[in-house]
């Protein structure tokens, strides 16, 4: 597993890498609780627990790069500098929601900042994120894109398609598995004879490394050297991001696969605390400044409630609207 | 005019818009090497290159997905399809993604990109390589469907795709691209969505699309020496569907008769059906009828194929039904 001790980054970066994760985690806190009051609908796939995959990702790539995931989608809007309350106002399905209320939870897009979805079939978004990199390939581009899934949409048989095509074609494309170790309520041991999913490559020869997902300075540099070898044109990188996701599946899991002690275990390496761990001990922050980040991070997950509950639904002339480019489309209507 | 075949006038779209435009690119199995399964894609590899007419391996699922990925990211590409028969496997792709892209993500990411290849029956196949598409594909909102049943049209409505900036699932067979017809040199669109009235009458409206129009044109020269004019329109498009011309035709004639080469539950039959019932039913002079393929997986033998299959007597009784002679 690829560890770092962290002195390499600076001060900033740790800085931003708190402010990030802590915004993630308020906000998803924040979203269990308004889904439980029932203040919008559909399903709910919270990012708790994993947010050093986003942050340590975030931090590796340059803002030309592309970004798709899976429908477990708040966190990287968020992580791309989104302002929460777009996400907020999605999640309510409002017409100022940053997919205008016509995506939802599992469907988070912004074209300005490279968010390309946001995907709802598990492991759709798998030849879709190496089409993404085969269009920056065929433009002559040096952009990468980043193509999130979790360990059980790696089970999909879409993914060896896409890996053999990905590197027959060279495709500068970095498939991150964020692997919480649980496709909804089913193990990794219990669905494979193989369960190291960093060696689901192999066969195609793709290079690939497992990751210490709880350690956002070890994804920052997986990531970073898979950029590296994608840039340069040597093709995709597999990367087993080892993770956890303190909540269930979806906010109806009774959570009957797993103990409490095995996330408690888990819960004991958050990679939040290991980063305030660092900004203490180096006193990259005061407690004051620390306390200002907190305050800053609770008043935008505030002000993002606020946005989303005061935003109007769309009008109902928007179901006619965005089906088609073609803006004339005679829709039959009886 | 000149006469070329219709696998000529299909290369001669994608070529002419792959040098108008260079973020259009043809991938599919065997579309670049072999110069084709069919030999639509003939010599494109020579003048584009392999970065433009691209082999993929036997992985519709994920080839079909690696190309949306590129649509939203910039490219229109036109993917080929063996057959329709092997596109099921990337059904996901199409309908699940390319064809709700733009709506989920509010209008920032559209899908220009076509689908293409053949589709029906083709002779001794049997059943899972003679399925039809239309209705399939046709129920989905976000794709386009096309149709086209002779060269000319297949030229100018392939342009039209390409040039379209929605998802467009575009049907052909393998029984047509050795079809010849009068296509003219030089650039024509046809615009999607505009069937073509083939031939004129004032008896009985025919709608049918694809190669089995055929038997409509056969039957509507026998007809005629019997003195009976039918109206025969090729729809074309089928998604979006010329309603007005159907409909107009429909009020002129009073009959009407759909001919359609699949099966008949939840078909384009019936949806012209509810449509011309609705809009036009105090003109109807007669039930409307419509000629389809067996209610079956389609068969092996040439019998049974036989029975399966409408034909050009079926279509000269039918008419004469519906003119209660």
């Amino acid at each position: 597993m690829a560890k770092s001790g962290g002195s390499k980054f600076s001060k900033a970066q740790y800085l931003k890498w708190y402010e990030s994760m802590l915004l993630m985690r308020k906000f998803e806190e924040k979203c269990g609780q308004l889904y439980i009051q029932q203040k919008f609908g559909g399903f709910c796939h919270l990012y708790i627990g994993q947010e050093a995959v986003v942050a340590g990702t975030i931090s590796a790539c340059t803002k030309d790069d592309k970004h798709i995931t899976a429908y477990r989608d708040h966190a990287h809007p968020l992580g791309l500098g989104m302002h929460p309350k777009f996400v907020m106002a999605e999640l309510y399905g409002k017409a100022t929601g940053c997919s205008k209320g016509k995506g939802g939870s599992m469907h988070m897009f912004d074209k300005e900042l490279n968010m390309m979805g946001g995907h709802g079939i598990v492991g759709a978004q798998i030849p879709m994120g190496a089409g993404i990199a085969f269009a920056e390939k065929y433009k002559g581009t040096k952009n990468v894109a980043f193509c999130s899934f979790g360990d059980g949409a790696a089970r999909q048989g879409a993914l060896h398609e896409t890996f053999n095509m990905a590197m027959t074609w060279k495709l500068p494309v970095i498939f991150i598995i964020e692997n919480n170790n649980y496709a909804m309520g089913t193990s990794v041991q219990r669905t494979t004879n193989v369960t190291d999913l960093s060696k689901m490559g192999d066969s195609y020869e793709m290079p690939s490394e497992s990751v210490d997902g709880m350690t956002v300075e070890a994804v920052h540099e997986a990531i970073a050297r898979a950029c590296d070898h994608a840039r340069k044109g040597n093709g995709p990188t597999l990367l087993d991001i080892r993770t956890y996701r303190y909540k269930g599946h979806s906010m109806s899991d009774p959570q009957k696969y797993r103990t409490k002690e095995e996330v408690k275990n888990w819960q004991n390496q958050d990679p939040i605390d290991k980063v305030l761990d660092t900004i203490i001990k180096n006193k990259y922050a005061t407690e004051k400044q620390i306390e200002a980040i907190q305050d800053r991070v609770k008043a935008l997950v505030d002000e993002s409630v606020e946005f989303a509950e005061n935003s109007p639904l769309p009008d109902p002339s928007e179901l006619y609207k965005d089906v088609y480019m073609q803006e004339d489309y005679p829709y039959v209507t009886e | 005019m000149r006469v070329i075949q219709f696998r000529e006038a299909l290369r001669e779209a994608m070529s002419e818009e792959m040098r108008r435009d260079k973020n259009v690119y043809l991938m599919g199995e065997e579309v670049a090497e072999y110069n084709g399964a069919y030999k639509v894609s003939q010599g494109m590899l020579d003048e584009f290159g392999p970065e433009r007419v691209i082999d993929t391996p036997i992985a519709e699922l994920g080839f079909t997905g690696i190309a949306v990925g590129s649509a939203m990211n910039g490219l229109r590409p036109i993917v080929e399809f063996m057959t329709w028969n092997f596109a099921i496997l990337a059904a996901d792709q199409i309908i699940n993604s390319a064809a709700k892209m733009l709506q989920m993500s509010g209008g920032q990411y559209s899908v220009p990109i076509v689908f293409r290849g053949g589709n029906g029956t083709a002779g001794q196949l049997a059943a899972t390589h003679s399925q039809s598409f239309e209705a399939f594909y046709a129920h989905v909102p976000g794709l386009k469907v096309l149709t086209p049943s002779n060269p000319y049209d297949a030229k100018g409505l392939l342009k039209a795709a390409i040039r379209d900036n929605d998802p467009v699932v575009f049907l052909e067979s393998e029984k047509m691209y050795g079809d010849k017809g009068e296509v003219p040199e030089g650039e024509y669109i046809i615009p999607i969505g505009q069937a073509k009235v083939k031939r004129t009458g004032a008896d009985v409206t025919i709608v049918s699309f694809g190669k089995i129009i055929k038997i409509v044109d056969e039957a509507a020269d026998a007809l005629a020496a019997e003195g009976i004019h039918v109206e025969v329109i090729d729809l074309r498009t089928i998604r979006p569907w010329d309603e007005k011309t159907v409909i107009e035709s429909v009020k002129k004639t009073n009959r009407l008769l759909i001919v359609e080469e699949s099966w008949p539950v939840a078909s384009i039959a019936s949806e012209i059906t509810f449509r011309v019932q609705r809009m036009a039913f105090d003109y109807l002079d007669a039930p409307i009828r419509r000629l389809m393929q067996s209610d079956t997986p389609f068969p092996f033998s040439t019998s049974l194929i036989e029975a399966a299959l409408p034909n050009t007597g079926d279509v000269v009784r039918v008419v004469k039904e519906l003119m209660y002679k």
